[in-house]
């Protein structure tokens, strides 16, 4: 179990690597996929079924197209000819080494940090089912203003990029 | 709770597998020639390839993709629904309350939820999102 979780950590920080490492844009978003098919092996590990489905599901097919999608609309020429400036990396280096600090310090002074988390309860792994029970008894209400959402996303989509409109 | 997951491994083993065997068997049984640029060359039909490979897509690709995200995070809503739809009208049957009560919140919910969609595909059909010129 530990051997595995070390393997899809490491594979979830390599292609994240991969995302700040490589020139191509597109190379970058395909790290970006590795990167969130480890969480999503993460997430499972941890049982929650759900969320490391819709990771895949939503992140790495839907979410990635469109970041593909983005990445062919623009110049890649000039983003692969750009040079790598010193103040940037030092600049990089700095701001991840101030974040990092800062988590390790949060964590530290979180009591709880320190315990292990207790296993899961068998009713509790079923998430998908937990969800849906909560969701459509005491979250109609919120799943509408969703609804809501999503309907202003797709008025402002088209809205933005459909010069003429009908 | 890891032999659950034996089928996944196989599924994996058997797709890398496969694209590894198609690989090296053909570098085992194929002829190899000398290499020369039009071989090398990307077929595209006998046409002669003209041009960067990667093109700059038009902005009407990024519409669809778009709509195809929204459209995508409603199904996603529909898999827990899926889940749980038979112990919730079964739950609500038993209580025996009238169609419109409390107890089908989860059938108009996702009616409602799904109403509201409706609506912005209308949206996208009528503002010719869809239509491809």
């Amino acid at each position: 179990m530990t051997a595995l979780f070390y393997f899809f950590a490491f594979v979830m920080l390599a292609g994240g690597l991969g995302v700040v490492l490589t020139r191509s844009p597109v190379t970058s978003a395909f790290s970006m996929v590795v990167s969130f098919l480890g969480l999503a092996a993460l997430f499972i590990m941890l049982h929650a079924y759900l969320i490391g489905t819709l990771q895949i599901l939503v992140y790495a097919g839907a979410i990635m197209v469109l970041f593909l999608f983005i990445i062919m609309l623009l110049d890649l020429k000039a983003e692969e000819d750009r040079k790598i400036s010193l103040f940037t990396v030092i600049g990089g280096a700095l701001l991840v080494s101030v974040f990092a600090s800062q988590i390790i310090k949060v964590v530290k002074a979180l009591p709880a940090a320190a315990e292990a988390m207790p296993e899961l309860s068998a009713s509790a792994s079923e998430d998908v089912k937990n969800t849906g029970l909560l969701m459509f008894t005491d979250y109609v209400f919120p799943l509408q203003i969703i609804g809501v959402l999503l309907l202003v996303a797709t008025v402002g989509v088209i809205v933005l990029s459909k010069k003429e409109l009908k | 709770m890891l032999q659950e997951y034996i089928p996944v491994l196989l599924q994996i083993l058997i797709a890398g597998g496969f694209a590894a065997a198609a690989l090296i068997l053909s570098v085992i049984f194929g002829k190899s020639a000398a290499r020369n640029p039009t071989k090398d060359s990307a077929y595209e039909c006998g046409m002669l390839p003209v041009g960067p490979g990667q093109a700059r897509f038009s902005v009407k690709f990024y519409l669809v993709a778009m709509l195809f995200v929204i459209f995508d995070i409603e199904v996603v809503f529909l898999y827990p629904w899926a889940v749980t739809f038979n112990e919730l009208a079964a739950g609500a049957v038993e209580k025996g309350q009238n169609f419109f009560s409390e107890s089908y919140a989860f059938f108009w919910g996702m009616t409602g939820f799904l109403g509201i969609l409706f609506i912005a595909y209308l949206y996208a059909l009528k503002k010719g999102a869809l239509r491809w010129n």
